[in-house]
């Protein structure tokens, strides 16, 4: 053992009480390849992402992990020469089905970015953006409710409750990236995709956000995708290890952590490489 | 694939010889070097800014000098009373009656109180239709039109001057010096020719001016004896015998001139090739044809109230020859006697900023020019705008990326490049002769500047639609906007400063250009205000260049007035697109 082991052990039986029994997935994937014009991105990748619950990608840097997540809601499809081929289905429904409106898609899968990017609106705007889009409130007082309820559960209410008509771009970094967690929970999506969330925050921040995160759990499905394994040890209950576009190894967080079979999963946790 | 994972090999340890010493030679020596290569840079750019800042100060100023004389005019304010029979045909007071009236003739009637003694046809022609501008009694009617019960009571009436006449009293006819006569000067008569006697040396100087103009003269026809002389050489037969003959005369002429600048003592003729010299005395003005040390002989131009010795006189110099000026003798002394009886005065021109165009340079006004070129911006902001917009927004958010887009982006590029009279060609060949759009409007005009001014619009539009950060884009998107909410909801206000930036500077070259409108016919000569962009019209560049062309002395400060008009349009147009691009511009 050693001391990234440790702390990723001892993260995980403080803050996230794994849960044992394996519920049902939201997405599964099956036979994935990703290409970006003649690079092969991501190869043959199959995984189950369980419901309400969060699942960590870890993996370094280059490996697809963003990638695989960007598949998850389709914003591969603004890239021109992304290609994507395989089965990936969301709650059983096909999302690369030429039916689907991939506008719907996203309204159901939210997305998180690595730099928080709130919209130069005011903090009210922002919260309310996607769910004027969507038609989701019939009136002025459903709007404001949404946005009140949006907020406390991206806990940033407290804080910007007398100062909605301000920018959102005049909050502080944490801040930010919490109201780009209330804006894409706001229409009510099944899954949050977080890519890299914490990158561009401080320790205090990040810490408020991976609590957000552990609260938010009870309600949606998180995928995150991270470069601190200690971060993925504290939040999430699934791990998945990526490296050159293969998923090398999967499995309950605690696993991963303690007892990988994949000597790169272990050389890759323990900081050997990466 | 190995279960193991490789690590790249290490790079070869490389360790520099020489190492940074604070106070080695050499680094000390690199150290000034690069220094003296900072401070030289700065230099150069400090010199830069300062000779474009000398050269904006020059032409701004110079400018502006030149501009002044034309928002100033010269008017007359005379007692007189309008007659109804002038002005009333048959008692009625009408405005259509009233605007036909003989206003001329009032002016006229008004203007001859002071020269009772004008009679003959050729002097008042020259009084009154050359010194009173053709339009000097239109504030007059203006006054009682809006007013016809001004008819028949006295009143004092404005009448503009000509513009030689304005020209003459804001100083730029001639130069002029004026002086009190050191003792009394005594006239032999009232009218006619007359004998002036002064006090001794009275005219010493005046007698010293006409010569050095005399001597000026004569090294002048001296010069274009030796210039004919060398162009003698090759010719032969009847061209070098008339050459030989011209050669002749102006020697002759340069001998009797440098004979006269050297006669000594005695007296000088005053003819129209030198210096003119005009005394103001008791009342009247005269005009030295020969002038000694302590006496000389005229003629009256203004008739003297009495003849005799006269206390207060003075002398006048009117620097240039009465030949190389518009204006003679008498007028200018007409002028000077209307301006000592004090009916002359100096006003605002508010008539340049108000009115049309016109061929009399007094009456001239930008105001056609003005309404003009901002029809023709509205047409042409109207159309590139949204065309230009979106066709960068099409280009740069939906259109695919391939041959076609690559072709098209091109020859975006290249159309910027075109020379703009050949934007003016295709306006004449499409707007004007397959669609028949009037001619000369602000229209057509509009039209082919909107084609010229695209190019910018597009390409500064899609440089700021590029700029604008992709993770905007991606937020929309990852909200589930579809592709053109998060384009015109997010993207777009983002980008409208860039957009307007661009726009100003397409407007503002817009603005600015001649060549294609010369050939959609906005050349044309046009006296009223347009009032519709199916006008016919003229811009203010185009009414730049027309009054540029002209003769008269006058026009050449219309000119520079125009050109400080289109410089305060410009500001005005470029402030107003700033401030909205101030209220777009966003912090993200």
């Amino acid at each position: 053992m050693n001391t990234v082991q440790e702390q990723a052990a001892a993260a995980m039986s403080a803050a996230a009480p794994a849960a044992e029994a394996a519920p049902a997935a939201a997405v599964t994937a099956r036979n994935v390849n990703v290409y970006y014009g003649d690079k092969h991105a991501i190869k043959n990748l199959s995984v189950d992402i369980p419901e309400r619950a969060v699942t960590a990608f870890i993996g370094p840097s280059g490996c697809g992990k963003s990638t695989f997540l960007r598949c998850i809601n389709r914003m591969n499809d603004t890239i021109p020469i992304c290609r994507v081929t395989g089965d990936i289905k969301l709650q059983g429904e096909d999302i690369y089905n030429p039916k689907l409106d991939v506008v719907q898609l996203r309204a159901r899968v939210g997305m998180v970015f690595q730099k928080p990017n709130p919209f130069p609106k005011s903090i009210f705007d922002n919260v309310a953006y996607g769910p004027r889009i969507h038609g989701l409130t019939s009136s002025k007082e459903e709007l404001t409710a949404l946005v009140e309820s949006s907020l406390r559960k991206a806990s940033l209410w407290e804080e910007v409750k007398d100062r909605l008509t301000d920018s959102g771009t005049g909050l502080s970094g944490g801040q930010q990236q919490r109201l780009c967690i209330a804006r894409a929970i706001a229409v009510s999506p099944d899954i949050i995709l977080m890519d890299e969330p914490c990158s561009a925050l401080d320790p205090i921040a990040t810490a408020r956000i991976e609590e957000l995160i552990d609260e938010l759990r009870q309600n949606f499905t998180i995928v995150i995708v991270t470069h601190s394994m200690q971060q993925a040890a504290r939040v999430s209950q699934k791990t998945a290890f990526f490296h050159l576009g293969n998923l090398v190894e999967e499995g309950p967080t605690k696993t991963i952590f303690t007892a990988p079979t994949d000597k790169r999963t272990q050389d890759y946790i323990t900081g050997r490489f990466g | 694939m190995t279960d193991t994972l490789q690590t790249p090999p290490a790079a070869p340890a490389f360790t520099p010889k020489k190492r940074v010493r604070f106070d080695s030679p050499e680094a000390v020596a690199l150290v000034r070097k690069r220094y003296g290569v900072e401070r030289r840079f700065k230099a150069y750019g400090i010199a830069a800014v300062a000779f474009a800042a000398i050269f904006i100060v020059i032409l701004v100023s110079d400018i502006l000098i030149k501009a002044y004389p034309a928002f100033t005019e010269h008017r007359l304010n005379v007692p007189l009373t309008v007659s109804a029979e002038r002005v009333a045909a048959g008692g009625k007071t009408d405005r259509e009656t009233l605007m036909q009236g003989d206003w001329a003739a009032v002016a006229r009637e008004g203007v001859s109180q002071y020269f009772p003694e004008v009679t003959a046809r050729s002097q008042r022609n020259k009084l009154y239709n050359e010194l009173i501008s053709i339009g000097g009694a239109d504030d007059l009617r203006t006054k009682v039109v809006a007013d016809p019960s001004l008819i028949g009571k006295p009143m004092t009436a404005p009448i503009l001057l000509s513009d030689d006449a304005d020209l003459y009293f804001k100083g730029h006819m001639t130069a002029k010096s004026e002086r009190a006569a050191r003792a009394a000067l005594t006239v032999s008569d009232t009218k006619g020719d007359v004998t002036v006697t002064a006090g001794a040396g009275e005219f010493a100087e005046e007698l010293r001016i006409i010569r050095s103009n005399l001597s000026n003269d004569a090294q002048k026809a001296q010069r274009e004896v030796t210039r004919l002389t060398t162009a003698l050489g090759p010719l032969t037969g009847d061209k070098r015998a008339a050459l030989q003959e011209q050669i002749n005369r102006q020697t002759a002429t340069a001998a009797d001139l440098d004979q006269r600048a050297k006669a000594q003592g005695g007296s000088a003729i005053i003819d129209a090739k030198v210096s003119s010299i005009l005394i103001k005395v008791n009342g009247g003005i005269v005009r030295l044809t020969e002038v000694g040390n302590d006496s000389a002989k005229g003629t009256v131009l203004t008739p003297l109230k009495a003849a005799g010795a006269a206390t207060s006189s003075r002398i006048m110099t009117l620097m240039s020859p009465e030949d190389s000026r518009k204006l003679s003798d008498q007028q200018i002394a007409w002028l000077e006697k209307l301006q000592d009886e004090k009916v002359v005065s100096r006003h605002f021109n508010s008539r340049f900023l108000f009115s049309g165009d016109s061929r009399e340079a007094e009456l001239a006004g930008i105001l056609g020019g003005l309404v003009g070129s901002a029809l023709t911006m509205l047409v042409t902001l109207g159309l590139c705008l949204p065309i230009g917009v979106g066709a960068a927004i099409y280009l740069e958010e939906f259109a695919p990326k391939n041959r076609i887009t690559d072709l098209i982006e091109v020859n975006i590029n290249n159309l910027a490049a075109v020379p703009s009279i050949v934007f003016g060609l295709l306006g004449l060949a499409i707007f004007l002769n397959t669609f028949g759009l009037p001619r000369s409007s602000p229209l057509v005009g509009g039209l082919v500047l909107a084609l010229l001014v695209l190019p910018t619009i597009i390409i500064s539009a899609r440089a700021a639609l590029r700029a604008v950060p992709p993770s905007i884009r991606e937020a929309a998107l990852g909200i589930g906007a579809s592709h053109q909410q998060a384009v015109f909801q997010h993207v777009l206000p983002l980008a409208m400063p860039g957009i307007l930036t661009g726009t100003i500077i397409g407007m503002a070259h817009a603005l600015g250009e001649t060549a294609p409108l010369l050939m959609i016919g906005m050349i044309a000569f046009i006296l009223e205000v347009p009032q519709a962009i199916s006008q016919s019209a003229t811009v203010l560049p185009v009414q730049i260049f027309l009054w540029s062309d002209l003769p008269e002395l006058a026009f050449q400060a219309k000119t520079a007035a125009a050109i400080v008009v289109l410089l305060i349009f410009l500001f005005v147009m470029n402030g107003a697109a700033i401030m909205l691009r101030k209220r777009f511009e966003r912090r993200w």
